[in-house]
């Protein structure tokens, strides 16, 4: 019995985590809850926990307001654009890289990621003045393209780590079997980094999806996200909290599913590699 | 030769990122340092003329900025704290046998992945108001006068929306650092006879000083710029009570039109973000020796 | 047709001399192993030949043509890794078939070969499994499919057996030799286990810090080493090497001889040395023995000794089986 963990010490964990994460979740919690009620009951003093009466009424409402269709549209496009250009230039990159070193890869490698490290406010105003020069405020291609540069450190140091995990020999060994440049990635090395291709489009759609700087900016209504569009509710009028809720629920629920699949790769993507 | 193609193809693969990131990075910099040393509003876009380094005194000597600093310091030191302080403690628990472990990760982890603007009015609306918030019916249920967050403490509000969004992201570097941990190391520890805070204070404590510490840079990078939060719930207010440096400088350029003035603190941002961004690429580049 | 040549090849990367200068002629058909401490550069000649390094100086021949600029793929030769390096993401039967597709063979012909192949290896029951789902013994012998179904002019080994336990090691080394014979194509094998190299080889390829220190059969080396490191390196317990003059030979720098050339008896000529440490194997005997001015001595002898730790023994080499070396290591041969 000396090394089993005893099984009041599991329990005692287990109630501890628990607590922990409801509190955590709590928030989230609350605002599926509240989406579920009617406006009056959203706002009632006391709040009404389960006991309520549950409609979908205000789901409804907001899918039947063509702007939020209009808006998750444009979250769509924005972030899965942005990311699936970001993926083309940072593919070849990151396999060069990897694959073809010199001695200057590591500091090229560095300089990319210190770019990501330029705070965005820092250069809003010329970003700004090109935009509204070129016309491209409140475009989705001009929201693609910051995006884009914006997250492409990422995307080319995660494909960089994927690449890397991949062992050079079996490259060495398709080579011996006869395979040409072009024949070793098709058939060897784009089926091996399949996971880690798919990883990096997910964690970086997810980034894009809730990027909240320059979508606030450089948009406003035809282009606007679904980060502008619930940032219009922040001065409303009236009662709005359900509303608000299911809304809400709409714009984060499938990115937490997504976010959920992603967990090794934020650290691997977010630390970039410091952490192990 | 017959690996020296590779090597030109390699080189030829990499340009359109280089020059991509180098175009991204410089012409909007070179930029800001143009606009930044003229008097230049949009408000009167055909009267700009060159004044060199006044818009930096102004800048610096604005009181609007030392506020602004101090904000800025207070909201990033304070999410340092909250995040590393809850974090640690939070990830040992995760690393323990817990039943549905996966599940209260899922719990845990949740918030960081809520965009910012769905955070900032969850939290502004359905927690914190002060009549029909969740947190004014706890107070009440404790007998105390609920707060009345963003009039009393508004700083402090958006500080726990923040601190909300990013502990998961703490926990989890944390709890992977964790699990890296050699398990062997611990029990020859305990063949030599350490209990288990001393195997915590002595193994592991030290084992996370480098998680902790990438951790410290990388939070402080990205909170430098935290906008959308204050954007939403009070506009930097009231006064300049939540009007971090990015807030500052967003306000100057789209709101006052001061082309000059915003870009000079938009350097200012920038070196001080490069100061931190030194270190980290400091001990990310160690590890890719490794 | 498989005969390989190296001459004046040579490799650095950067300032730093990996191989230098190697001359070799290997002939079609016959078992080559090399062999030698780590960093010596045996796997890098190997990679060389492959073509998966470039030479900074000097030609290799495959069969009379240099194939200095051509790429691996092209050369005609199939490499076995130590790693096995076999597509995760292929089946078995995908695996050994990879080499076929590339050169474009039909559909057909591919089966044939690879079910020979497997047949051969017999591997016919995990056709259709994934490497992840094999052991190890398994996947070495999936790479070696791979690399026979080619019909390649050589086979490159490197260092393929290190991965698998001691049992294992062993039973593979009797399939692989047993294989080449029966395919009578040239290998090339690369080890640093020198059980190894002397059991399997036709001729061996000793290296040192980038120098091909001597190539010749096994009992050439074992018995006619040509310096002091091809005489140390060869042998299991090592050779013991004495100063000349202690052993009252002053015109010889170095004098060496193999622990199982050293009579043991409990008294009477020889040198005579202090039991150190003694190990008893029931086979054999190997006595650490402090011999004084002449140093250490490892002995060896058959069957059992009824020697222990302190004990007096005298040593007498068989004067026939004494190597002499001069004071650059060369071997004096007399």
């Amino acid at each position: 019995m000396a090394r089993k963990v005893t099984a009041r010490r599991v329990w005692v964990s287990t109630a501890a985590a628990w607590l922990c994460g409801f509190l955590i979740f709590l928030p989230i919690l609350w605002m599926v809850l509240t989406s579920f009620k009617t406006e009056l009951d959203a706002f009632s003093m006391p709040p009404k926990f389960l006991l309520f009466h549950w409609t979908t009424e205000n789901y409804a409402t907001v899918q039947q307001r063509s702007d939020y269709v209009h808006h998750a549209f444009n979250s769509i496009i924005v972030a899965g654009g942005s990311t699936l250009i970001a993926m083309i230039i940072a593919i070849p990159a990151a396999w060069s890289m990897a694959f073809s070193p010199t001695k200057r890869t590591k500091d090229v490698l560095l300089w990319m990621l210190s770019t990501k490290m330029m705070p965005s406010v820092g250069v809003l105003v010329p970003i700004y003045l090109i935009f509204r020069d070129l016309g491209m405020l409140d475009s989705r291609g001009g929201l693609v393209l910051i995006l884009c540069l914006g997250n492409l450190p990422i995307v080319i140091w995660m494909l960089f780590t994927y690449f890397k995990e991949i062992p050079k020999d079996i490259l060495e060994a398709a080579r011996m079997d006869g395979a040409t440049i072009g024949r070793e990635l098709v058939y060897v090395l784009t089926p091996m980094a399949v996971p880690g291709l798919a990883s990096t489009l997910l964690l970086n759609f997810i980034l894009a999806w809730n990027e909240a700087f320059w979508t606030l900016n450089l948009s406003t209504l035809d282009a606007a996200p679904l980060t502008v569009f619930i940032a219009s509710y922040s001065s409303p009028e009236g009662l709005f909290w359900a509303k608000l809720s299911a809304a809400s629920t709409l714009a984060i629920a499938p990115i937490i599913v997504l976010g959920w699949f992603t967990q090794r790769q934020l650290v691997r993507g977010l630390t970039f590699g410091a952490v192990k | 030769m017959a690996t020296q193609q590779t090597q030109v193809l390699g080189r030829a693969l990499l340009t359109p990122a280089v020059v991509l990131l180098f175009i991204w990075m410089i012409v909007p910099l070179a930029m800001t340092i143009y606009f930044s040393t003229l008097h230049y509003s949009l408000l009167d876009s055909e009267n700009w003329s060159f004044v060199g380094l006044e818009n930096f005194r102004y800048f610096l000597t604005d009181p609007a900025f030392l506020t602004a600093l101090q904000n800025t310091l207070v909201l990033v030191g304070s999410v340092l704290a909250i995040t590393i302080l809850l974090g640690t403690p939070l990830a040992l628990l995760l690393d323990q046998q817990v039943v549905g472990r996966s599940i209260v990760r899922l719990m845990v982890i949740a918030p960081f992945f809520v965009m910012p603007t769905v955070s900032a009015l969850v939290w502004k609306n359905l927690l914190m108001h002060p009549v029909s918030g969740l947190f004014a019916w706890i107070a009440t249920l404790v007998g105390a006068t609920p707060i009345d967050w963003f009039n009393d403490a508004p700083l402090l509000a958006v500080i726990l929306i923040v601190a909300w969004q990013w502990l998961p992201f703490a926990t989890l570097i944390l709890l992977t650092a964790l699990q890296s941990q050699d398990e062997e190391q611990k029990e020859a520890a305990e063949m030599d006879g350490a209990s288990a805070l001393s195997t915590f204070i002595y193994l592991t404590l030290p084992h996370l000083a480098r998680p902790i510490t990438v951790v410290i840079l990388i939070e402080t990078i990205f909170l430098l710029t935290v906008f959308a939060e204050i954007f939403v719930t009070t506009g930097g207010g009231p006064g300049l009570q939540t009007t971090n440096i990015a807030f500052l400088i967003y306000s100057q350029a789209l709101i006052q039109y001061d082309v000059g003035n915003a870009s000079a603190g938009g350097l200012v941002a920038v070196v001080i973000a490069n100061i931190v961004a030194f270190f980290l690429v400091r001990i990310v580049g160690r590890n890719l020796e490794a | 047709m498989g005969q390989i040549t190296l001459q004046g090849v040579r490799k650095s990367f950067g300032a730093v001399n990996i191989i230098k200068d190697a001359n070799l002629e290997i002939d079609d058909g016959s078992f080559v192993v090399f062999v030698g401490p780590s960093g010596c550069g045996k796997t890098t000649l190997l990679r060389l030949i492959a073509g998966l390094e470039d030479v900074t100086g000097g030609q290799i021949l495959i069969d009379g043509k240099n194939v200095v600029d051509v790429p691996p793929a092209k050369r005609g030769l199939s490499m076995v890794f130590q790693s096995y390096a076999l597509y995760p993401h292929m089946s078995v039967r995908g695996n050994i078939a990879f080499g076929l597709k590339m050169a474009g063979l039909p559909r057909p012909d591919i089966d044939r070969k690879v079910e020979a192949a497997a047949a051969t290896l017999n591997l016919t029951p995990y056709l259709d499994r994934k490497p992840r789902e094999l052991s190890g013994g398994q996947r070495q012998r999936v790479a070696i499919g791979r690399a026979i179904v080619r019909e390649p002019k050589a086979f490159l080994f490197d260092e393929p057996l290190s991965n698998l336990d001691a049992a294992l090691r062993v039973q593979m080394r009797l399939e692989v030799t047993k294989l080449q014979k029966q395919l009578a194509t040239t290998a090339i094998y690369v080890t640093h286990d020198q059980v190894e190299a002397m059991t399997m080889a036709d001729k061996i390829v000793v290296l040192n810090a980038g120098r091909i220190e001597q190539y010749g059969s096994p009992l050439e080396l074992y018995e006619h080493p040509a310096n002091l490191f091809v005489a140390g390196f060869i042998g299991s317990p090592k050779m013991n090497f004495l100063s000349g003059e202690a052993a009252g030979e002053p015109g010889v720098t170095t004098l060496g001889i193999r622990p199982e050339h050293l009579r043991i008896a409990k008294e009477g000529e020889g040198w005579p040395g202090t039991v150190s440490v003694a190990e008893h194997l029931g086979s054999d005997t190997f006595l650490y023995v402090d011999a004084g001015k002449l140093g250490m001595l490892t002995a060896r002898g058959i069957g059992e000794f009824n020697l222990k730790a302190g004990d007096r023994v005298w040593l007498s080499p068989d004067p026939a089986r004494l190597h002499r070396f001069d004071k650059d290591g060369g071997a004096i041969r007399t």
